[in-house]
């Protein structure tokens, strides 16, 4: 007892309480990476389908065939009062959600069912999950493959299905290569065309030889769009024409058409390293593949295509105003009273919440600038804005002076970390100010630049807030660079990762049903980020280590 | 090498005077650019405090109104004219005259467009009234007692190109053009009209205390499309001459002013007068309905205007209630106009003098003395930007009125306001709804509340693990372990916002609505857990105890911590067996009445919490690891333990560093965004149950933002909350940072 007393007295239990936060912290973050890790993964891995016989409520008895994702206990008291019958004594049942998919037969691709009410399990080999264009997946089997109309005969229904499935896939890609960058281009060199000629009238410049001159253009234009049309219709057609006959679960037949499947996969006859196949096979088409259904299924490309292109457009506004901010603080004014103040200004701007910046950003940049901008050079497009409202440039400028305290702050602390010999060694030589700071300062002081720049896209690409109000959307009809010139469109809006977060995790109608699809872009997400905070740790890290040998 | 030095020398002196004017140059030319970079970076980041407050102040400017006389038409002094109406571009206007004809003129020239004869007879008009809104439809009575209704019309013709405008009036009788027999003995004294989609009422008061009111029913035919009208008529006969008389847009309510200022509330069904309330000690000279209307306004001889409106009691009964007063210094009320499209009005006097007010606002807004005296018409443009009046003597004076906001005053944005249809006043933000009569609600009270209920829960979450984590990160830890654990702590910070709202949405709140009786275990087992751990690894004399050295206790508690947090989600049901009958959310809800909502604070309390511990881990951990050794070394030479010394040396001279981290925490905590708009249901409510949500001001800004239209009143509120937001982040973390440099001082000179 009295060793007790005495233990509480030095205060030890006190810091093991505080070891304890320490851990409770370290806990938080591996768990939260955990978590976003083993979700976003299980996204691209093929789960086997299991074949469940089971007893509904009112006993009647059918078949499921789904992929089971979670499983939960749940008190029997919750279940009887939401009107479920349970067996009574038990206190817990277990239960699983599963995805059955067939949302055009069932109207929903998840159930919940109870454990005791499982009669069997098994996991048939003939299970086949299809991916399709609509109606999320359809889980069931095989039964017969119908080119042009006529059901194949041969054994090989799965091989003959892969066979029309890669024929399918090719048209498909003509399709959106016809779709994308022909008929777009012609599309785009037509709205010009109208800028064009709506630019004549308004300055009074629409005599009749310029105006025959864009007609012509546009009849030849015209042409071209219907030979491309008469194409894709044509394409179409071939698309259409084969079909596979499937069953679900429950036995019910009906017949896909090809062109409505995008990928098909039997995972009860994979093995492992079929699995680990598939799990990249997906993993690629996520990163790579454009979104399908409103956004909850298919791939994510577009939006890291503009985090990307908006990350880079920031860092090239950021980096030289930030730099220039930081040398002028540090190297040229006179150090005092103002350069306190505006030191201390900076740092909290890195405080102010971002989606101040948003707003800002919105009626500064989009509305007064943009609003300008339209007037004095695309007064041809108006009513309908081109810079008056939301879009790449505006979003990265936003964001670039969001990110700025980070870069100047980190360029000061680089700055200051070179000790006063080099800079006096330097100007002792005959160097002058501007060649000690572009010889010396700024090549020894770049590693803390390139910690700046690298916190500073990490902060952006993870910013959603302020993006939400000057140009994101949740689908961008094109990529904001394509082959039509001027190539790079600062006035088109994008697509966010982190907007792609929220919107489908919070706004889209199969919540349910994205959910697997918005961890996997978080742990992009994540892990781009922790990516680069590692590399700009490592970065300072060394500098820091450069430096101390220079001061010694 | 002999040669070097020579060479050197002598081949600068050769390049000399060219390649140094050249590098003098560069260099002037770097100063000057630099300096003008830094300059203008910095001007760009008071651009952003300067640009919010540019976009705010025409919030809090006046109004202003300027007058200017038109001409004048000798005809119109001649017949008074008795109604006035000005239309949307303010070109056309008309005007109806006592001796019954109609006439539309152009507000430029005062030049007649057309003239139309109402009264056949050439019976002179009594009195006229129109209805609310934008209908333009007009009930003009005539001495006898006949009634007609009329509706004007404007149409905008581009034909002459988009800069020649011109406004082509028309008028028409959409109810028929004969006239109805309202007051059989003739003798109206007061009209009021009302049109809705499925009725048509006219109401008018006689001498004698005479009231009828003319109830039509329309029927639509299916085949034409004519509409037919089902009349009744209903009377009522007072004791009282009647002053005033109003009806409500709903057809619901009839209310009557008498000279003794009470206004007399009267049921239409039944006409059964229901209740009497004194409003003012002088009589009642002047009614009108607010637009919408469910307000009365009531003016009187005393120059004041009294807001009245039908208030539901807890027995389901409406009672009449005095909801504001408005008091402009004016004489005896002559009239009172509604403002087309916002809850403003403006009344004018005996006198002359005009006065606008706004009803949700509490708010005169302005006061002019118009120049003619009292105009025989009056008439506001449907924007409310500009007023025209006849004066008595046939001249015109056109007003322009710059009145943008007038719903915005400090007791509209941070008071309780008695809004319409409430029962009491209440702190309401809502910014839009989709029918025009809407009275926006724009009280950033709860919004602000939101905030700080939002915040002081993170900073429950969040204090404890990131200052008692610091504390021994910085003072107990191995450096080698701190080396590893401060990284990650940065990593901590770097998770964007967004994901930690996407989880704490989507994956905490349904696992703490399944789990809400574990996490409260957790909080009651965990700690006690630790300390039994601590004190038998303390007291037991086990072979492992070697490989834990000193300093990296953390890492031995990561599996007990583990295993504690799945103890207590394990305990819990048994728990909720023993004390809650099963469930704890079903008994908190039962007993003690807290409703729970599955995004509720304490999910965001918990997220935010995660989000700003690293920010307040940072600067804690770098204030406590500052402070100089020596300190510390003489405390623990004199024989106090190293938690006494923590306590009693260590901490309280970083006691100001810590401080100002969890300013800093505060600041991040208020302005967070992205994870209040996952994890709650963003509604705006005042309630402190940690089980509700709330919104927040950032939030607020983030969803109603991109559906403002630009430069109107609710825009500018929402820069208003931007601006509060930043003001507050600044000044709590510059306050943070002048005692960081403070402390860094005292620092250094120990």
């Amino acid at each position: 007892m009295k060793a007790l007393t005495k233990w509480m007295a030095d205060g030890t239990p006190w810091v093991w309480l505080n070891a304890a936060a320490v851990s409770a912290s370290i806990l938080l973050v591996t768990g939260l990476l955990l978590l976003i890790g083993v979700r976003g993964m299980g996204h691209f891995w093929p789960l086997a389908v299991q074949e469940i016989v089971y007893t509904e409520a009112d006993g009647t008895e059918i078949v499921i065939a789904g992929q089971v994702r979670e499983e939960e206990k749940v008190t029997a008291q919750r279940l009887r009062e939401s009107g479920l019958e349970v067996a009574k004594g038990a206190e817990f049942v277990t239960r699983y959600l599963v995805k059955t998919g067939n949302r055009d037969i069932g109207g929903q691709d998840f159930r919940w069912i109870l454990e005791p009410s499982i009669k069997s399990t098994g996991k048939p080999h003939s299970m086949v999950v299809f991916e399709r264009e609509e109606w999320g997946v359809f889980i069931g089997r095989l039964i017969g493959v119908r080119e042009a109309g006529q059901l194949l005969e041969s054994p090989d229904t799965w091989g003959d299905f892969q066979r029309l499935l890669g024929h399918a896939n090719e048209l498909r890609d003509e399709i959106r290569d016809l779709e994308k960058s022909r008929i777009g281009r012609v599309n785009y060199r037509l709205e010009r065309l109208r800028l064009e000629q709506r630019g004549l009238e308004l300055g009074g410049k629409d005599d009749a030889a310029s105006i025959a001159e864009i007609e012509n253009d546009r009849a030849l234009l015209q042409e071209e769009y219907e030979g491309l049309e008469q194409e894709l219709g044509d394409l179409y057609t071939k698309l259409r024409r084969d079909a596979v006959v499937v069953t679900s679960a429950e036995g019910q037949e009906l017949e896909l058409p090809i062109s409505s499947i995008v990928d098909a996969f039997q995972p009860n006859q994979m093995g492992l390293f079929g699995k680990i196949g598939h799990f990249f096979h997906n993993a690629w088409k996520f990163v790579a593949d454009d979104p399908r259904e409103a956004n909850t299924e298919g791939g994510i490309f577009p939006a890291i295509f503009g985090t990307v292109l908006m990350v880079l457009l920031m860092s090239v506004f950021v980096t030289p105003l930030g730099v220039v901010a930081a040398v002028y603080l540090k190297e040229y004014a006179r150090q005092g009273l103002f350069t306190r103040f505006i030191r201390i200004a900076v740092n909290n701007l890195a405080g102010v919440p971002s989606i101040v910046y948003g707003v800002f950003g919105l009626g500064f940049f989009v509305y007064t600038l943009g609003g300008s901008l339209d007037r004095l050079f695309f007064p041809e497009a108006l009513p309908a804005p081109t810079f008056g409202t939301g879009g790449l440039f505006w979003a990265s400028l936003t964001l670039a002076l969001l990110t700025l305290p980070v870069v100047i702050v980190s360029t000061e602390e680089g700055l200051s970390r070179i000790p006063r010999s080099i800079r006096e060694g330097s100007l002792a030589l005959g160097a002058t100010q501007w060649e000690t700071l572009w010889r010396t300062v700024l090549p020894m002081a770049s590693p803390g630049i390139m910690t700046g720049l690298i916190l500073a896209v990490a902060r952006a690409a993870g910013e959603v807030a302020p993006l939400m109000l000057v140009g994101v959307v949740k689908l961008a009809p094109a990529l904001p660079l394509d082959g039509n010139a001027p190539f790079l469109h600062l006035d088109r809006k994008f697509m966010h990762l982190g907007f792609h977060i929220y919107d489908v995790g919070f706004q889209s109608p199969n919540v349910e049903a994205a959910r697997p699809l918005v961890y996997a872009t978080a742990l992009l997400l994540v892990v781009v980020i922790v990516l680069l905070n590692l590399v700009a740790i490592q970065v300072r890290n060394r500098l820091s280590e450069r430096y101390r040998g220079l001061e010694s | 090498m002999n040669s070097a030095p020579q060479a050197g020398p002598a081949q600068i002196a050769a390049r000399s005077d060219n390649f140094h004017r050249w590098r003098s140059r560069k260099d002037f030319l770097a100063k000057r650019i630099i300096g003008l970079g830094g300059l203008v970076v910095i001007a760009a980041v008071l651009l952003i405090l300067f640009y919010l407050l540019y976009v705010v102040t025409p919030l809090f400017l006046s109004a202003s109104m300027s007058q200017t006389a038109i001409g004048s038409n000798p005809d119109w002094a001649e017949k008074a004219s008795v109604f006035l109406s000005i239309e949307e571009q303010q070109q056309v206007a008309l005007r109806i005259d006592q001796g019954g004809t109609a006439e539309f003129f152009s507000v430029d020239d005062l030049g007649t467009i057309e003239s139309i004869v109402l009264s056949e007879d050439g019976q002179a008009v009594a009195t006229v009234a129109n209805d609310q809104g934008d209908s333009g439809l007009v009930a003009v009575a005539f001495e006898s007692g006949q009634v007609k209704l009329l509706q004007h019309h404007y149409k905008t013709d581009f034909s002459a190109g988009i800069e020649q405008r011109t406004i082509k009036p028309s008028l028409d009788f959409p109810y028929g053009k004969d006239t109805r027999e309202l007051m059989p003995d003739g003798g109206i004294s007061g009209l009021a009209l009302s049109d809705s989609e499925s009725e048509l009422v006219l109401a008018a008061a006689g001498t004698g205390g005479r009231v009828r009111v003319e109830w039509s029913e329309k029927q639509e035919n299916f085949l034409s499309g004519e509409i037919t009208l089902e009349t009744s008529v209903k009377s009522l006969n007072v004791d009282f001459e009647i002053t005033a008389i109003s009806i409500s847009d709903d057809h619901r309510w009839l209310y009557l002013g008498d000279g003794d200022g009470r206004v007399h509330f009267i049921k239409t069904a039944g006409m059964q007068e229901i209740q009497v309330l004194q409003v003012s000690n002088a009589g009642i000279s002047s009614m009108n309905m607010l637009l919408g209307g469910i307000s009365l306004l009531a003016g009187d001889a005393n120059g004041r205007i009294t807001q009245l409106f039908p208030v539901r009691g807890e027995d389901n009964e409406y009672s009449l209630e005095i909801i504001r007063r408005f008091e402009g210094k004016q004489g005896p009320i002559e009239r009172i106009i509604p403002e087309q499209r916002r809850k403003g009005f403006i009344s004018v006097d005996t006198s002359g003098k005009l006065v606008i007010y706004h009803s949700t606002a509490a708010r005169l807004v302005l006061q002019h003395q118009l120049a003619g005296g009292l105009p025989s018409a009056l008439a506001l443009a449907p924007r409310a930007s500009g007023l025209l009046a006849i004066n008595r003597d046939g001249s015109a004076d056109f007003m322009v009125i710059d009145n943008e906001h007038p719903e915005v005053s400090f007791s509209s944005l941070w008071s309780k306001v008695w809004y319409e249809n409430y029962s009491q006043p209440e702190y309401i933000w809502q910014s839009s709804a989709s029918n025009n009569n809407f009275e926006p609600k724009f009280s950033l009270t709860p919004l602000a509340f939101g905030t700080l209920k939002a915040a002081l829960y993170a900073m429950l979450f969040a204090l404890p693990l990131a200052l008692a984590g610091a504390a021994f990160t910085a003072y107990f830890m191995s450096p080698a372990l701190r080396r590893l654990v401060k990284p990650t702590i940065e990593i901590m910070a770097a998770l964007p916002t967004v994901i930690l709202g996407f989880l704490a949405g989507l994956w905490f709140a349904p696992f703490l609505e399944e789990n809400l009786a574990g996490v409260f275990t957790l909080m009651l087992v965990v700690p006690s857990g630790l300390l039994l751990f601590a004190w038998f690894w303390t007291r037991a004399e086990w072979a492992i105890k070697d490989y834990v050295k000193e300093g990296w206790e953390p890492v031995l508690l990561l599996p007990v911590l583990v295993l504690l947090a799945a103890l207590s989600i394990e305990l819990a049901g048994p728990l909720q067996y023993l004390f809650f009958d099963g469930d704890l959310r079903t008994w908190l809800n039962r007993e003690a009445g807290i409703s729970y909502d599955q995004r509720n604070a304490m999910v965001v309390g918990c997220a935010m919490g995660f989000a700003v511990i690293p920010t307040i881990f940072s600067i804690a951990e770098d204030a406590i690891y500052g402070v100089p050794k020596s300190l510390s070394d003489g405390s623990l030479a004199l024989g106090a333990t190293p938690w006494q010394t923590m306590v009693r040396v260590v901490l309280p001279t970083a006691s100001p560093g810590m401080f100002s981290a969890v300013m800093i925490g505060l600041g991040r905590a208020v302005g967070e965004t992205m994870i209040v708009l996952m994890a709650t249901g963003n509604t705006p409510i005042m309630d402190w149950n940690l089980f509700e949500g709330m919104r927040t001001l950032a939030a607020n800004i983030a969803v109603e933002m991109p559906e403002s239209a630009m430069n109107s009143s609710h825009y500018r509120i929402l820069f208003l909350a931007a601006l509060v937001l930043f003001m507050f982040t600044f000044v709590v973390n510059t306050g943070a940072e002048l005692i960081r440099q403070r402390l860094r001082e005292k620092y250094s000179s120990l």
